[in-house]
């Protein structure tokens, strides 16, 4: 269905929408623009191509964008006119109430974006996405082929490749996993547990339920799986994991497909980690059906404490940013699983659109799962380096969810 | 005359005072007892690139009126500083009840994130701080009697740690006790144990933190005490040397007597600064096994929902501890200015 939809957006743009306007101006007669997001590839792409509309226009793409997009925005006139989010971080500025309803913007220059790009809620428009985004299998198949196993469709099936390429002598740590304390811990929680069946809240509350059999269950298979990682797996965040797997030193794990697709494209890959290197889709967990993955897009706003001029210009640089036209190069078409008119699914597109027709679950786009995703990432450590109990970890992160959550009003 | 003079002396100085420190620390404070209000819900149509669904979303309107009636949130009192993320007094409480050995008590107390942090805070403070002040005299004896020519150079190269910016300093730390470091190669060599990880054992992330404070901080007290060789009497020394007195009853009897106030500021400096350790932490990715006040304020602030009530109230938190950690050396103080004025 996915698939269909993206070739439905290619069949567009070949009918032909008005030449964007991509060039020199961008459309833009005066204001400010200035971009705040994160930094893997397809985003600086976006970047690059926006800021180029116009003479003075800036942008600051950084890792650590979250943690400066609301204090940037919630200014008079506000730092950034745009900032450029996913689904998980859209939630922060719209509880902030930082940025536009986008709807008569897109009247009057909504040309050239397509309906699925469009981010709606409560029936306004909030954002334009632009790409999609999940974690999936990337491996060594020639290590793989050592061993004589094919790809893991399972975690399980992780956990025995990983131990045949550890008995079989060619690697001692096999398993990469971007398990840095905080942030992605909470996020492989979030994946290994949606694909266990669990649900973070009680259906229609912010009451959370994560202390189930599925949590525990979670828990322990993250646990089984550290077990094949690089000792130092609790400072491990993407960019480390991927070196890892670009020095050759892991051969399975679980990576986003907006970074798997550059992986090993950087300078002094060896050439067997390059020839070797393939994707697949997200594994299944516990004999579920849904992957133990989610589902992201990634997409622009345009603040809200900004002059009508601004939000303009801002529109108008941030569709250069995703103009169709950028689709003809086959570098950037490579670069993500772009839901831009043009494009067209390249090889490094398989694991996303794997995620994507295998009925993977959205991130949940609640006012609390903030809070959740913190609390997971500040209580799970204890437990990974074998400090507690699955329960234990888990109340203890309910208890802090908790916390919080009566803290900032959604629990009382 | 004498007062007027004094206060026109010390107004622009009062002034300053009450405009950058009073007024923050009392706007700190009320936020820490105000909440944001209590979030109205509503369910919501919601539509992406993965179809449409119907979730919960704040109600933005009716939160712009209720923000508007009451700026400032919703009054929420000690009901933060108590709360199971700061000073989780039911925990506790519970705790006692439950455990019936300290060991036990201490081991629940262990998994409430602000007596982790303090667990943390307060060893790094009160094992930095001496070993600091001791590397830093050493140095500063050791410079102190080199040749003139070369001083300058031993100087810049003293000072080196605190010139670099904390961060870059504890980021090369960090990768040289990587598993695949020099340093972590060598300790998992002498270990004779492949697979040990400086980073992986909470012992040893601790110890090279400190390593870490030590080293950066040293230079500050070799500055202080180096300044104050300076002035160290020079017929008192000389007498001492005629008298037959070896270097070190030197350094025991004359240097260090003459530098124990100097002892005290550092440790006053130094202590305020240990308590609000932040940069080796987030240097050396450390959360997991180490946090402290200013780590968890960080954490408040650069979450994806950002909890200002939470930060406020570790921030006053913070205050506090400060203020305990230094009334020794303030009492003390305090009381050789009264006996100094009587």
């Amino acid at each position: 269905m996915f698939l269909k939809k993206v070739a439905m957006a290619g069949a567009f743009a070949l009918m032909g929408t008005t030449a964007m306007a991509a060039g020199h101006g961008c459309g833009i007669t005066d204001g400010r623009v200035s971009i705040v997001g994160n930094e893997f590839p397809a985003i600086q792409t976006v970047g690059a191509a926006a800021v180029a509309c116009g003479e003075g226009f800036t942008k600051n793409l950084t890792a650590d964008h979250q943690q400066i997009n609301v204090a940037g925005m919630s200014g008079n006139p506000a730092e950034y006119t745009t900032a450029i989010v996913a689904n998980s971080s859209i939630v922060a500025l719209m509880n902030e109430d930082v940025i536009r309803p986008l709807d008569d913007l897109i009247a009057k220059h909504g040309d050239g974006i397509n309906k699925n790009q469009l981010i709606t809620i409560n029936g306004q428009v909030m954002a334009v996405a632009f790409m999609a985004n999940a974690q999936h299998l990337v491996y060594r198949a020639d290590v793989l082929e050592q061993v004589g196993l094919e790809p893991p469709t399972t975690y399980e099936e992780m956990l025995a490749a990983a131990e045949a390429i550890r008995a079989a002598g060619i690697m001692e740590n096999p398993v990469g996993g971007a398990y840095a304390a905080g942030w992605n811990l909470a996020q492989e929680f979030n994946n290994m547990f949606l694909g266990m069946g669990g649900s973070h809240f009680k259906a229609g509350t912010a009451e959370p339920n994560v202390n189930t059999e599925a949590g525990v269950k979670a828990l322990e298979m993250m646990k089984a799986l550290s077990a094949y990682m690089n000792p130092d797996f609790l400072t491990h965040d993407s960019n480390a994991t991927n070196a890892e797997f670009r020095a050759g030193n892991t051969a399975i794990m679980n990576m986003w497909g907006s970074r798997a697709a550059t992986l090993v494209t950087a300078e002094g890959v060896p050439q067997e980690v390059v020839d070797g290197f393939a994707i697949a889709g997200p594994m299944t967990v516990g004999g579920g059906d849904t992957p133990a993955t989610t589902l992201w897009w990634d997409g622009w706003t345009v603040a809200k404490n900004i002059s009508d001029a601004d939000a303009e210009a801002t529109f108008l640089a941030m569709k250069a940013g995703i103009a169709p036209s950028l689709m003809e190069d086959e570098e950037i078409r490579t670069q993500a699983v772009w839901l831009i008119e043009g494009y067209e699914p390249t090889e490094a597109a398989v694991g996303v659109f794997a995620a994507a027709n295998a009925g993977s679950i959205p991130y949940p786009m609640l006012p609390y799962m903030g809070l959740m995703h913190t609390a997971l990432g500040a209580e799970l450590a204890d437990f990974m380096q074998g400090n507690e109990s699955a329960e234990q970890a888990l109340a203890d992160v309910e208890a802090a969810y908790t916390a919080a959550a009566k803290e900032n009003g959604f629990l009382n | 005359m004498k007062n007027r003079t004094f206060f026109w002396f010390f107004a622009p100085t009062a002034l300053a005072m009450l405009l950058f420190i009073a007024f923050p620390i009392v706007s700190i404070i009320m936020q820490s007892v105000f909440a944001p209000h209590e979030a109205i819900l509503i369910e919501s149509e919601n539509c992406g690139p993965f179809g449409c669904t119907t979730e919960t979303v704040v109600d933005q309107e009716a939160m712009e009126t209720l923000n508007a009636e009451r700026p400032w949130g919703r009054f929420a009192g000690l009901e933060i500083y108590t709360n199971r993320g700061h000073l989780a007094t039911s925990e506790v409480a519970e705790a006692w009840r439950t455990t019936d050995s300290m060991g036990a008590f201490f081991s629940e107390l262990g998994d409430l994130p602000f007596y982790r942090a303090m667990a943390f805070t307060l060893t790094y403070t009160f094992v930095c701080t001496p070993f600091l002040i001791m590397l830093g005299f050493a140095v500063a004896v050791a410079v102190n009697s080199l040749h003139r020519r070369v001083k300058g150079l031993m100087i810049f190269f003293s000072l080196l740690p605190m010139i670099v910016p904390p961060l870059i300093g504890a980021l090369v730390l960090f990768w040289m006790i990587d598993s695949r470091g020099v340093l972590g190669q060598l300790v998992s060599w002498m270990a004779n144990d492949p697979t040990l990880s400086l980073k992986a054992s909470t012992p040893l992330v601790w110890i090279s933190l400190i390593v870490y404070g030590v080293w950066s901080s040293a230079p500050f007290a070799f500055v202080v005490f180096y300044a104050g060789l300076q002035t160290v009497p020079k017929d008192t020394l000389e007498s001492a040397q005629m008298d037959g007195a070896t270097r070190w009853q030197q350094i025991r009897f004359v240097v260090i007597p003459h530098l124990a106030p100097l002892v005290t500021f550092v440790a006053l400096i130094q202590l305020m600064d240990n308590f609000r350790v932040l940069e080796p932490i987030i240097g050396f990715q450390a959360q997991a096994h180490a946090e402290s006040l200013s780590s968890f304020i960080l954490s408040d602030l650069g979450g994806e929902t950002r909890q200002l009530s939470s930060a406020a109230a570790t921030s006053v938190l913070t205050i506090i501890g400060v203020a305990i950690l230094l009334s020794p050396v303030l009492v003390r103080t305090w009381r050789d200015f009264r006996g100094r004025s009587h």
